[in-house]
């Protein structure tokens, strides 16, 4: 069983500023970041597609306290895509000390940053932004 | 499978701790056989829980030393378990599940952690390691940052003012220390009031520092044995009535943090097994990392409807003595620390005693079935055991 879409193809996609996922072919919904298998009906007839980059704030934190390597305080949300998905990223156009509940629910444009690795985790990895204003 | 019983079962102060991993262990260990009326040589199986002895100590591999602290057999194997917070419970199931098929009659179950010898800043890393390394630690997320997302969608969800919210959390908290302050063997043994949770410094909005419990050292564990060998070895035994264990993916597959999934499914297995439900538990260990986890919890559990339990603890439904069913007498992981590859089998040692009626303080009065609430990591595993003490 050969993986579709793999974590270093989605990393160079977000590099090239595409959100890259998969569709179901049995059931027609979006997987993403991808995955071997169709989380909603376990297929494997998968095929890469390109998500539209939109979505809506769900939920959020500021993360005051942070693992070694971070500088605090920063922005951690989650948005649903507006293919379905969720996704974790940072908002990165809001200052922390601003942001609060009117958060949820509010557009997002998604792009990527890259984070360092640290001695834990040795690559350096493209994650997920979250932005407010359209760019 | 053929019924189970837990023998004896013992931990560790929990705490900030000058011993060595093993030598946590070996103490909770050879308590939990004593009490058992046992030696080590009649264990058949070490299950052993450890999360992160690689970190706190540089060693891997922990389980056989452990094996040879406690003077065990070489005929009988020691298996390293890791679920993040939910390890020992995990290993205690597996110990159960093996007993129950007949394969041992007599095993030792539990875990030990040292996590204050990280220091917090690499203790916050290491923790985020049990979230998805490539799309989801790798943004910085934190425990405490995952139920703060979970805190702010409850209220969103249940249209609950977030102050209100917080303020029934806190209870929470001053509900938990209370209990702490009667158990001995907790990290915290001082009661704190509703200003010294809000009045806390800021760990992940909206999460302050009295909302998180504490990094811990310390360790537990617990015999398990065949029923049918429990009578003739102490007078007491208690029987594991049901389990569940189920697990759910990283958070963006999980989506609305406040259903927490693996622990329906989990729970709804333990109570099938058991033959009871919500309204049947006369006590609760719960999974309270944070004070939004035991609100989420109780609601999993349908002892609350969803959006329900939040002010549970401020109306005095789960205190001690209070009118509903009181949930987690030793303090929890709140007070009673959370030193995480030893917590399910510390939460397993408080509901055999309470179900011995040996709590003291903090007993609940006639109390026949109690239930243990172990989470890992961020929502991904959470593992269920109902206990009785076979009195009707
Ligand atoms: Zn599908």
């Amino acid at each position: 069983m050969e993986y579709k879409l793999t974590f270093n193809h989605y990393q160079q996609g977000l590099e090239q500023g595409k959100f890259l996922g998969l569709k179901c072919n049995a059931c027609d919904s979006v997987i993403f970041p991808p995955a071997a298998v169709c989380r909603e009906c376990g297929s494997t007839d998968l095929t890469p597609t390109e998500l539209s980059g939109k979505g809506a704030i769900r939920t959020f934190t500021v993360i005051r306290v942070a693992p070694e390597g971070r500088k605090p305080p920063y922005i951690v949300a989650m948005a649903e895509l507006d293919e379905g998905p969720w996704a974790l990223g940072n908002l990165v156009d809001m200052a922390p000390e601003q942001a609060d509940m009117g958060l949820l629910g509010k557009r997002v444009t998604l792009g990527s940053h890259v984070v360092k690795g640290d001695t834990y985790a040795t690559d350096d990895t493209h994650v997920l932004t979250f932005t407010l204003k359209a760019p | 499978m053929r019924p189970v019983a837990i023998l004896g079962a013992a931990m560790t102060k929990f705490g900030v701790s000058e011993k060595t991993n093993l030598e946590m262990f070996a103490e909770a260990g050879l308590e939990a056989i004593a009490r058992s009326r046992l030696e080590p040589r009649d264990m058949e199986a070490l299950f052993f829980g450890n999360c992160l002895g690689d970190f706190e100590e540089g060693q891997l591999h922990m389980a056989p030393f452990a094996h040879a602290e406690l003077g065990l057999p070489v005929s009988a194997p020691a298996t390293r378990f890791e679920s993040a917070c939910a390890t020992a419970t995990v290993a205690t199931r597996h110990a159960a599940l093996l007993v129950g098929a007949g394969v041992y009659d007599v095993v030792i179950a539990g875990g030990t952690e040292r996590a204050t010898k990280m220091g917090t800043s690499l203790a916050t890393r290491t923790f985020a390691m049990a979230s998805q390394a490539q799309h989801e630690s790798a943004a910085g997320i934190t425990f405490p940052g995952v139920f703060a997302m979970a805190t702010h969608l409850y209220a969103h969800k249940y249209n609950i003012p977030l102050k209100d919210l917080k303020r029934h959390m806190a209870g929470v908290a001053v509900k938990n220390h209370s209990h702490g302050s009667m158990n001995p063997k907790a990290h915290f043994q001082k009661k704190i009031d509703i200003d010294t949770v809000l009045g806390g410094m800021m760990v992940a909005d909206p999460l302050q520092l009295f909302d998180c419990c504490p990094f811990s050292d310390g360790a537990a564990a617990v015999i398990v044995a065949d029923a049918a060998k429990a009578k003739d070895l102490i007078k007491d035994p208690v029987y594991i009535a049901g389990m569940g264990q189920a697990s759910c993916g990283p958070l963006y597959v999980q989506k609305d943090l406040t259903r927490v999934l693996a622990r329906e499914a989990s729970i709804a297995q333990a109570y099938k097994e058991a033959g009871i439900g919500p309204d049947d538990l006369d006590v609760i260990e719960l999974h309270d990392c944070f004070t939004i986890a035991e609100i989420l919890a109780l609601e999993s559990f349908g002892v609350y409807g969803f959006g329900k339990a939040y002010d549970a603890a401020t109306k005095g439904e789960t205190t001690l003595n209070g009118s509903r069913v009181v949930v987690n007498p030793s303090g929890g992981l709140k007070a009673k620390g959370h030193p995480i590859g030893a917590t399910g089998a510390a939460q397993l040692t408080e509901i055999v005693e309470q179900l011995r009626g040996e709590s003291g303080p903090r007993q609940v009065e006639g109390a026949r079935i109690g239930l243990v609430d172990t989470l890992g990591g961020d929502l991904g595993t959470v593992c269920n055991i109902i206990l009785t003490n076979g009195v009707n």
